[in-house]
């Protein structure tokens, strides 16, 4: 359970990265609002309140690991790791930009403070069993988090990977999905009917646990149960809303992938009151 | 040259030495561990070796997260699997971030043999070829190929390493050192030069003994690592010899012959010929039979040596 302060900064947190999601994409006018916006909380939580980090030391041995699977929600990470102090926030601006360190999706080698690289979906539950499965080898105590979209779960490997988290009972793994119910061209019903993750995942062997994902509480709640488990892996199945926090974008498939114009970005920040 | 072993065998023992001095070796099968020999690994170090089932995409962005996690990776399947099922995981989880997994393939080519045109890969090198910052490793014995194997592993990045089925014969020393990057010159000559790669080197040499036979002094070079390539011997030989064929068991797209004519053409134009698949799928038969319906033999090498040097300026 947290307690007010901790409450209290969480939401501040989640504000601040709320506006240099949309500062930052107004500036690169391209990139991916709606799927960084419903992650918003998972990753201040974990950055803010979970996580072994170290921001001057963003290769410390024995730091926890957050892959993001589902790559193109770059903009949350950035907005984390810079308000995390991993780089200066100056940087957020020059998103997608020739030269910039901040890459269109998740670049190892030119961001600090980025475990994999990713972008290509369905690819990071398998890294994360990869880094997982090292951890268990070395019995360096390290958490691995991972985050996949909804649409991300019609890519075959993420089964492959599916099997592997169960085969190999990591427990040191914790995976989140953002079930905002949207992926480009519609719902996930009706492009794929990707009804119930979560039975799909308990039927592969796995903890699941649903919760909110807009609620500090309860995320606290599920991700406290999950890292306790041992033996299997656990997916936190997160209900939220693609766009959360800006009014004209959330539950719209539209704002997927198109970067907000000035006006928009300055509708945004004025109802976040920044 | 009369002992033959695979040179999927020899990386099978090579890994189990690895494994004994290096602690941070492990290794990855898609349930083909008695075919690529990993079983071999498995069996000493169970604790390092990770069956991951028929699951090569799976396979390999996990080989990337060991590596992540510090881990020196070996992932190993059929050239076609790893190159083909898994080539998105190979290029985005393993090269785009020049993470440190070897990728040990066997059953390149069409030695492969009765499973047929399906199993069969032409194109490995090709597909890896293109790929910024992968190290393409082909040797061509059991000896080559344990200490390529063993450069491979003390080599900071990704490598692909191309293995063979087939039993070969050995052609190198026991104390032979290949260093990764650096072609080998195996007969020196003025007329013509072979460049060769894996089981076509010991063709090369038949085929330079012969042309020998006739007052004809090849050049054979072995061609060990296809990427980088050693431009500097190709461009050398390309002044020296004025001719040039290339030996490979692959397309002739894309492959040895791509990258030897790109030096040569930016560099100093000669005449060229390529012995390779001609841009044909393989099929079901012996690999004997199969070298022989598909070219891939000595006296056509001798052809085109002689081809290319009617060519000559």
């Amino acid at each position: 359970m947290l307690n007010e302060t901790q409450l209290a900064t969480l939401t501040e947190t989640a504000r601040q990265m709320r506006g240099d999601i949309i500062r930052m994409l107004a500036a690169s006018k391209s990139g991916h609002p709606g799927g960084s916006l419903s992650a918003v909380e998972l990753l201040a939580y974990l950055y803010f309140h979970k996580m072994k980090l170290d921001p001057q030391n963003p290769k410390l041995p024995d730091r926890d690991r957050f892959v993001l699977s589902k790559g193109h929600a770059a903009p949350v990470l950035y907005a984390a790791l810079a308000e995390r102090g991993f780089f200066d926030k100056n940087h957020l601006t020059s998103l997608r930009q020739l030269h910039s360190i901040l890459q269109g999706h998740p670049d190892l080698k030119r961001t600090p403070g980025v475990d994999a690289s990713t972008g290509s979906l369905g690819q990071g539950l398998s890294i994360s069993n990869g880094l997982a499965l090292a951890g268990k080898l070395d019995k360096n105590p390290y958490h691995v988090y991972v985050l996949m979209g909804d649409g991300e779960l019609e890519e075959g490997q993420v089964w492959e990977a599916a099997m592997t988290s169960v085969h190999y009972k990591l427990d040191n793994l914790t995976a989140f999905l953002d079930y905002n119910h949207l992926q480009i061209d519609g719902s996930i019903e009706e492009v794929k009917s990707m009804t119930n993750p979560g039975a799909r995942f308990a039927a592969f062997g796995w903890e699941v646990i649903e919760t909110n994902g807009h609620d500090f509480n309860e995320l606290d709640q599920a991700i406290t149960t999950a890292t306790k488990i041992h033996g299997k892996p656990t997916i936190v199945i997160m209900h939220t809303s693609k766009g959360k926090g800006i009014s004209f974008m959330e539950n719209q498939a539209s704002w997927h992938g198109t970067a907000p114009k000035p006006e928009e970005a300055a509708q945004a920040l004025q109802e976040l009151g920044l | 040259m009369s002992e033959k072993i695979a040179t999927r065998e020899a990386y099978g023992s090579t890994l189990v030495k690895l494994g004994e001095t290096n602690p941070q070796i492990v290794v990855l099968d898609a349930d083909l561990s008695k075919s690529t020999k990993t079983a071999m690994f498995a069996k000493k170090f169970p604790e390092r070796f990770f069956q991951m089932g028929i699951a090569e995409a799976d396979m390999m962005a996990t080989a990337g997260g060991l590596a992540l996690g510090g881990k020196i990776a070996f992932a190993s399947t059929f050239a076609i699997f790893a190159t083909g099922r898994a080539y998105d995981q190979v290029r985005n989880t393993i090269a785009y971030p020049g993470l440190n997994v070897k990728i040990a393939a066997t059953h390149a080519g069409i030695t492969v043999g009765e499973d047929g045109g399906s199993h069969q890969s032409i194109e490995d090198i090709a597909l890896m070829r293109a790929i910024p910052g992968m190290t393409i490793l082909n040797p061509a014995d059991a000896v080559e190929t344990e200490k390529l194997i063993i450069a491979a592993a003390n080599y900071k990045g990704p490598v692909y390493i191309r293995l063979g089925r087939e039993n070969v014969p050995i052609i190198f020393e026991a104390d032979y050192q290949p260093e990764i990057g650096k072609a080998v010159k195996l007969r020196d000559g003025k007329a013509a030069t072979i460049f060769a790669t894996g089981i076509m080197v010991e063709k090369a040499l038949q085929a330079a003994d012969e042309l020998k036979k006739q007052g004809t002094t090849i050049r054979v070079i072995n061609v060990h690592t296809i990427k980088p390539l050693d431009a500097a011997t190709v461009i050398k030989a390309a002044w020296e010899t004025g001719a040039i064929v290339t030996a490979e068991e692959h397309s002739i797209i894309g492959g040895l012959a791509s990258a030897v004519a790109e030096v040569v053409v930016q560099n100093h134009p000669v005449p060229m010929e390529f012995i390779g698949i001609k841009d044909r799928f393989g099929q079901s038969g012996t690999p004997a039979a199969l070298l022989d319906e598909y070219g891939l033999t000595a006296k056509n090498i001798v052809t085109a040596v002689q081809k290319v040097l009617g060519r000559k300026i």
